[in-house]
């Protein structure tokens, strides 16, 4: 007889108001097998492994490990099997050191000094440096992500649940993860590897099992597919490429920014030096970077949030802007769309017409004599609706109630509508379902084409390669000297993106 | 101005820093576990007045001191229950706390008001407690050793304890302390409870120590001076032993120019300067960046996790 699978699901279903979140989803994963749990958002991926490490409880199906039918009561209980994991958002403690942070993950009580040189065996024998008595706040993401691994590895875990790891990191950080993960493997550690990251599941992963809508669609082999077929069994259609014409050409320069610089905002935000780049109409500008090396600081000193003194640092078609606010550079034809859709683009507990007035006032004519037009604001709303095909009950739905791609769409829409001279926007697609990213992505192909210059800030790579025309990486705030896109290099690009933390030294 | 005046000058600051240090000390923990309970004033005069009550009913000033430890938890824990069980706003359920408990002290005080105990006086025999010069380490009320005790052991119990680790992880991030699959709410329940015992402590101290009797508002503003030196210590227990005696002394100062009008200023000058710092060093809880990054980042936020 062959020996049982390390964890085995069958019938798994979880239920939320209104949600059938997991139907009947039941699969295996083998012991030193990577298996990839592959969906787009809201298919019901970390709600199953949620169930797996006992956060959530399914409401009915069984739960097998090594055979035995189990019940996961609680994290604590998890771990107690031999099951780690690592989150997307790390539950790391900023204002604590390493030590106390995987102190804190630990369930039994070891002495500080033990556990530091247990610490130490692990991160030798698996290649992950950390100092152990640095304060979590001045690491950067790739590390703080080490410290999580390094708190499940300290479990001697059986299986060992990824929920994305690796949608913050470089490159040379994916690389240096999945020889650790490799190597967990081959020591007959299983690894359930959550993504929606094709291309690395491909290299990576030796089963997959695809999600859609919270069933099961299929349980296949990575190498023989290819990305496309993943990516169509993922949205259950075909998937649409970003059509743009042949041949463009770009105007004038639009968007100028010269010696911008900006102090930090907080004792952890990041300082804008120096910043120099030019946007020209009909051109899409990529800023890529690993998160909290700048991006937020450019997005407000771009849109006007953050001012300059020095009013040539920002130029918009020749005109002076950088001393302006926001709603004066919306005056020249500046549009936003910050990272954070809910109180920072959008007002949750406001309607969605409401939110268009508070930023389409002006340029559209929604206010006269210090009163809403209602009804203007109500047509804009129901336009972008019908153009984005934003899934809500109207404009008078409120925007908390949509769900974040839904939001995401309509932000954009909002702003896109408006026809801006000058367009920044900071992860257009975070959170977005592959259908409505390419849906957005086309609409910014489709802004630019009208000559306007378009600003990407975004963490996710592949989305910059494949939209962008110029690209640019930010590190440390400082940004990199700009390389037209089809010149560009991953590697290159890569390293850029490591600059400050050193790990360009150690990535082979 | 002999020895003896210095003498009786350093005892009237260490009466009057002892009962502030307790409730600061108290207050810390609460912060650190992320909760910011404003109603210290009023556990300090239920403490007050639970003290003095069982002190009048069992002749014995140890049992009064346990009473006040008891009536300064269980007023804390009425804030508990709202602010962890019902997601209250911190800063109004802390006030109405400071509120409710001025007022029920009063109303239990009733019978109480005009009578007098035996004052909690030194456990050390009288040849080193009354003692010319020894008074001045042996003269005290155990409840000022206490306290004196309480600031090493904070300082171990947050910084060389597990329990005390997972206190701070709870203040630092909720959400994370609970992912990892700590209980937020029992850590913050233990904290509250903490925190209302000490402030309860240092309110029996104007009750049994200081007056020895009962009156109406006794602690006289002092619940919102440990508040303000918890920010004014940057949320460490070291520190706040030296703000509590820095507010000691100009406290102390303004007794003496009240009874020996030395000051060139009124004595009104003197009464409001601790108010008055109270108020700068409140200011920093809204500057976050002046306060130092020791602040709990939870504090104040009530703990929502997601379902």
């Amino acid at each position: 007889m062959a020996s049982p699978a390390r964890l085995e699901l069958s019938g798994i279903t979880k239920r939320f108001p209104g949600v059938l979140a997991n139907d009947a989803v039941g699969f295996a994963v083998k012991p030193g097998e990577i298996h990839a749990l592959l969906g787009e958002n809201g298919a019901g991926k970390s709600t199953l492994v949620k169930m797996i490490y006992g956060i959530m409880q399914p409401d009915a199906g069984e739960i097998r490990w090594n055979g035995q039918r189990i019940s996961v009561a609680n994290p604590k209980a998890a771990r107690k099997l031999g099951i780690g994991m690592v989150f997307q958002h790390f539950s790391l403690f900023e204002a604590m050191t390493v030590l106390e942070n995987i102190a804190l993950g630990m369930d039994a009580k070891i002495p500080a000094r033990d556990l530091e040189s247990r610490i130490l065996a692990v991160m030798g024998q698996y290649g992950l440096k950390l100092e152990p008595h640095r304060i979590v706040s001045t690491l950067s993401v790739g590390e703080r992500q080490r410290i999580e691994i390094v708190r499940a590895l300290l479990l001697n875990p059986k299986l060992l649940i990824m929920d994305e790891p690796t949608s913050v990191l470089t490159p040379q950080e994916v690389d240096q993860l999945f020889t650790v993960l490799r190597k967990l493997a081959q020591e007959g550690c299983s690894i359930l590897y959550i993504s929606h990251k094709l291309n690395e599941i491909k290299a990576l992963c030796d089963t997959a099992t695809i999600l859609r809508g919270g069933k099961l669609v299929d349980t296949c082999d990575p190498a023989v597919e290819t990305s496309r077929s993943m990516a169509e069994k993922m949205i259950g259609g075909s998937l649409k490429d970003i059509s743009r014409a042949a041949g463009r050409s770009f105007g004038a320069a639009k968007l100028a920014v010269k010696a911008l610089s900006l102090p930090a905002d907080g004792p952890f935000g990041t300082a804008l030096r120096d910043i120099s780049f030019t946007v020209r109409a009909g051109e899409i500008f990529g800023v890529a970077g690993v998160a909290g090396n700048g991006q937020n600081a450019l997005l407000l000193a771009l849109s006007g949030e953050a001012t300059n003194a020095n009013p040539a640092s920002v130029t918009v078609d020749g005109v002076d802007v950088g001393h302006l606010q926001a709603r004066a550079r919306r005056g020249h034809g500046v549009a936003s769309v910050p990272e954070e859709r809910n109180g920072h683009a959008a007002v949750p507990i406001f309607t969605l017409a409401d939110n268009a007035v508070l930023t389409a006032r002006d340029r559209l004519g929604m206010v006269r004599a210090g009163l809403i037009d209602t009804k203007a604001a109500r047509t804009y709303a129901g336009e972008v609706i019908e153009a984005f095909s934003v899934k809500a009950t109207g404009p008078s739905a409120m925007a908390e109630s949509l769900s974040g791609g839904n939001l995401q769409k309509y932000i954009m829409g909002r702003e896109i509508l408006q026809k801006p001279q000058v367009l920044v926007v900071s992860q257009p697609t975070w959170g977005v379902d592959a259908g409505a990213a390419a849906a957005i992505h086309q609409a910014l192909v489709d802004l630019a084409a009208t000559g306007s210059a378009i600003v990407v800030i975004s963490q996710d790579l592949d989305e910059l390669l494949s939209l962008c025309d110029t690209l640019a990486v930010i590190n440390g705030g400082r940004l990199s000297p700009p390389m037209a896109v089809a010149e560009a290099k991953i590697d290159e690009i890569g390293l850029l993106m490591g600059g400050i933390h050193g790990e360009v030294a150690h990535a082979h | 101005m002999g020895i003896d005046f210095i003498i009786a000058a350093i005892i009237t600051v260490v009466g009057l820093t002892t009962p502030i240090l307790l409730a600061g000390l108290g207050e810390l923990v609460v912060e650190k576990s992320g909760v910011l309970n404003l109603g210290v004033e009023g556990m300090m005069l239920v403490g007050a007045i639970s003290g003095f009550a069982v002190t009048v009913y069992t002749f014995n000033p140890w049992f009064g001191v346990l009473g006040a430890a008891a009536g300064g938890a269980l007023a804390s824990l009425l804030f508990a229950v709202l602010v962890l069980q019902l997601n209250s706003n911190q800063v109004a359920t802390g006030l109405a706390l400071t509120i409710f408990g001025t007022g029920i002290s009063s109303l239990m005080g009733l019978s109480f008001t005009g009578r007098i105990v035996m004052p909690f006086a030194s456990v050390f025999p009288d040849a080193l407690a009354k003692h010319e010069y020894l008074r001045l380490i042996f003269g005290y009320s155990p409840i000022v050793y206490f306290a004196l005790i309480m600031v090493p052991l904070t300082t171990w119990f947050l910084k060389s304890t597990r329990a005390g680790l997972i206190l701070r992880a709870v203040g630092e991030n909720d959400l994370s302390a609970h992912s990892i699959g700590y209980s937020v709410i029992k850590v913050r329940y233990a904290a509250i409870a903490f925190g209302g015992a000490m402030a309860g402590i240092g309110g029996c101290y104007f009750s049994m120590v200081i007056t020895p009797m009962w009156a109406e508002k006794m602690t006289a503003g002092r619940g919102w001076i440990a508040l303000a030196l918890v920010v004014f210590a940057g949320w460490r227990t070291g520190r706040l032993l030296t703000g509590a005696y820095f507010f000691g002394i100009l406290m102390a100062l303004e007794l003496y120019a009240k009874a020996s009008g030395f000051s060139f200023l009124p004595s009104q000058f003197w009464a409001a300067m601790p108010y008055a710092m109270t108020v700068v060093a409140l200011s920093f809880i809204s500057s976050r960046g002046t306060a130092g990054a020791n602040a709990p980042a939870c504090l104040g936020k009530p703990f929502l996790p997601s379902t």
